[in-house]
């Protein structure tokens, strides 16, 4: 489906999370075969209107996630084309082994959807922060594991879970109103990743909320004349090795960026990679560190962990000038 | 039911329990779960034997009636009847944990050989059979879908998560059976983890609950037919009294024979218990 600059800006006022289900709404109006499952979490995920619309398309089991896994097994093996959602912290920790022998062991066809991604939860503290699921989801073979950029590519992998025959981990962050990445449409596919900008000096490998504070920071970066490249990774696996290799090759720095643990994520999944190579560039792993911390608003915990576009920049400079 | 058919059942059980242990035998030293196959044979004849509505000829028949083995470690019971009814030849039996072998230690989804369902982790198939019940519902097909449970897999929280759902969601299409054989991996399920009455548990879940002698093939048979004729749109829970180690004097209610491997001397017993003359 094509979209033009409206619907774009529209998007971006839904937000990621909303305009993921307007997508999928759309999506079941044609399909009937799709079906949403939710441990207590309509109200939370604004499902209201796909339940007014779709009543017989969507089941919630109250708050069972392990459970509600299951169930989405038991759909999926007699064909239906299974959404479930939860927090991304519960749906990735608490049914972890349902999600191994189901998704992964049996390669059942579900798609997991995970909100309040990252520290998307804030002020609620680290019991609901999902800051280790993509290290955990990604170690399971078959698994997909999305990160959309902004509100658009959010829609753009509703599109493509819906025609996916793999089992797959959408990670999704809350907040309304969040930038635009892409201006206009583009032809997004699972596992390929997006170069935003081309540089030569360093280039930045991010994901989710941090493309864009990415772009910022790469931008303050060429006012100081250093050529930063940056690479949309929204798939984090399969990861695109490809674009990762021909971006690594020949920079003095690599940096990964994502609202994720150090431990696990992008940035693992990058040097894992790169390990297996003579040579690479050095890699500066910037997400949130392996540690438990105080809760606080959204904009101080990303400010607290040093990612903001000022301080991703800042980072990267200190590294950089003391290669 | 004709006593034919019975009869029929009956030596199919037969059969099942006598290559349960001769294939667990032949895992050799790497050990099988004889226990909690051996007390699932009758309910399993049962339901192959007359009760579920599958096709060995056409395994991925659309609709069919589908099991979810989800005390998946009693494989023996599963893999016996799968071969006495046609899903795949006897002599695949003896590949029974072997290297690669699609007869492992846990089933492996294999639609092709009568396999619905991967299994091994405890406590799943309940709410995968949950799913297959609200799917099949939603798809307008009536067949039903039974979940065989251990009495030990109820200590996992999840199947109550489920049992909760299942009522929740009206499920007169699921049949849940517990093989109440007693017995789990450390000893009695009463000084484990005491499960108090089940079909009390299973009644205030909301199910329609029965209670039946797991050993005793017209019994069982009636007690199914009757929970899969009912008009009730409940869940219903069948909760089979059964033995441990059926068959087996050494084996019965002796839970070191959950998971264990048999001397050359305790597979000549067995057999003679069993009334199969060893060579």
């Amino acid at each position: 489906m094509a979209f033009n600059k409206r619907d774009i800006r529209t998007f971006s006022m839904l937000g990621i999370r909303r305009s993921f289900y307007f997508q999928l709404t759309k999506e079941a109006e044609k399909n009937n075969n799709i079906v949403i499952i939710c441990a207590d979490m309509f109200k939370g995920n604004n499902l209201e209107k796909f339940q007014q619309s779709h009543p017989e398309q969507i089941y919630n089991v109250g708050i069972a996630e392990q459970n509600m896994i299951g169930i989405a097994a038991g759909m999926a093996k007699v064909g239906l084309n299974v959404f479930a959602v939860a927090f991304s912290t519960f749906i990735s920790t608490r049914c972890f082994d349902q999600v191994r022998v189901n998704l992964g062991y049996m390669n059942l066809p579900i798609k997991l959807v995970g909100r309040g991604s990252g520290l998307g939860n804030n002020v609620a503290g680290p019991t609901h922060y999902a800051v280790e699921d993509i290290a955990l989801l990604r170690t399971i073979p078959n698994m997909t594991v999305v990160v959309p950029a902004d509100a658009l590519e959010a829609v753009k992998i509703a599109e493509a879970a819906v025609n996916s025959k793999n089992p797959m981990y959408i990670r999704l962050v809350d907040a309304a109103n969040v930038p635009i990445v892409y201006k206009d449409d583009y032809d997004f596919q699972i596992g390929k990743a997006e170069v935003l900008q081309e540089g030569t000096d360093i280039a930045i490998f991010a994901a989710g909320t941090m493309v864009n504070a990415s772009l910022k920071a790469a931008k303050i970066l060429a006012e100081e004349n250093i050529s930063v490249a940056v690479v949309n990774v929204h798939t984090i696996k399969p990861l695109d090795v490809q674009t990762i290799d021909k971006y690594s090759a020949g920079r003095k720095l690599i940096v990964s960026v994502e609202e994720h643990g150090i431990i696990g994520g992008l940035g693992s999944a990058i040097a894992e990679h790169n390990s297996e190579k003579v040579s690479s560039p050095p890699q500066l792993k910037i997400g949130i560190p392996d540690a438990y911390g105080k809760a606080g608003s959204y904009e101080y915990l990303l400010d607290k962990y040093g990612l903001t576009a000022e301080k991703i920049c800042a980072a990267i400079k200190k590294k950089f000038l003391e290669l | 039911m004709k006593k034919s058919d019975l009869d029929h059942i009956e030596s199919l059980a037969k059969k099942m329990r006598i290559s349960a242990v001769e294939t667990g035998y032949g895992a050799g030293k790497n050990a099988a779960h004889f226990g909690g196959a051996l007390s699932a044979i009758e309910i399993l004849a049962c339901l192959y034997g007359g009760i579920m509505d599958v096709d060995p000829k056409n395994p991925d028949k659309k609709p069919r009636d589908i099991i979810i083995m989800s005390k998946a470690h009693a494989v023996l019971a599963l893999y016996t009847a799968l071969a006495y009814t046609g899903f795949f030849p006897l002599e695949d039996l003896k590949t029974f944990e072997n290297d690669e072998s699609d007869l492992s230690g846990h089933p492996v989804m294999n639609i092709q050989r009568g396999i619905e369902f991967s299994g091994g982790s405890l406590g799943m198939g309940f709410s995968q059979g949950v799913g297959v019940a609200l799917g099949y519902r939603k798809q307008k097909i009536d067949n039903r879908v039974f979940v065989i449970l251990g009495d030990g897999e109820l200590d996992e929280g999840s199947n109550w998560e489920a049992a909760m759902s299942a009522a929740h969601f009206n499920l007169g299409n699921l049949i849940v059976i517990v093989d109440k054989n007693t017995v789990q991996g450390d000893g009695k399920t009463d000084e484990i983890m005491n499960l108090g009455d089940l079909a009390k548990k299973f009644s205030a879940f909301g199910f329609e609950t029965r209670e039946v002698d797991g050993h005793n093939i017209s019994a069982l048979y009636e007690s199914l037919s009757a929970l899969c004729t009912s008009r009730e749109e409940k869940p219903k829970a069948l909760i089979a009294h059964t033995v441990k180690g059926k068959g087996v004097s050494f084996m019965e209610n002796n839970h070191i024979w959950h998971h264990n491997v048999m001397t050359p001397q305790q597979y000549e017993q067995a057999m003679q218990e069993l009334g199969r003359a060893v060579n």
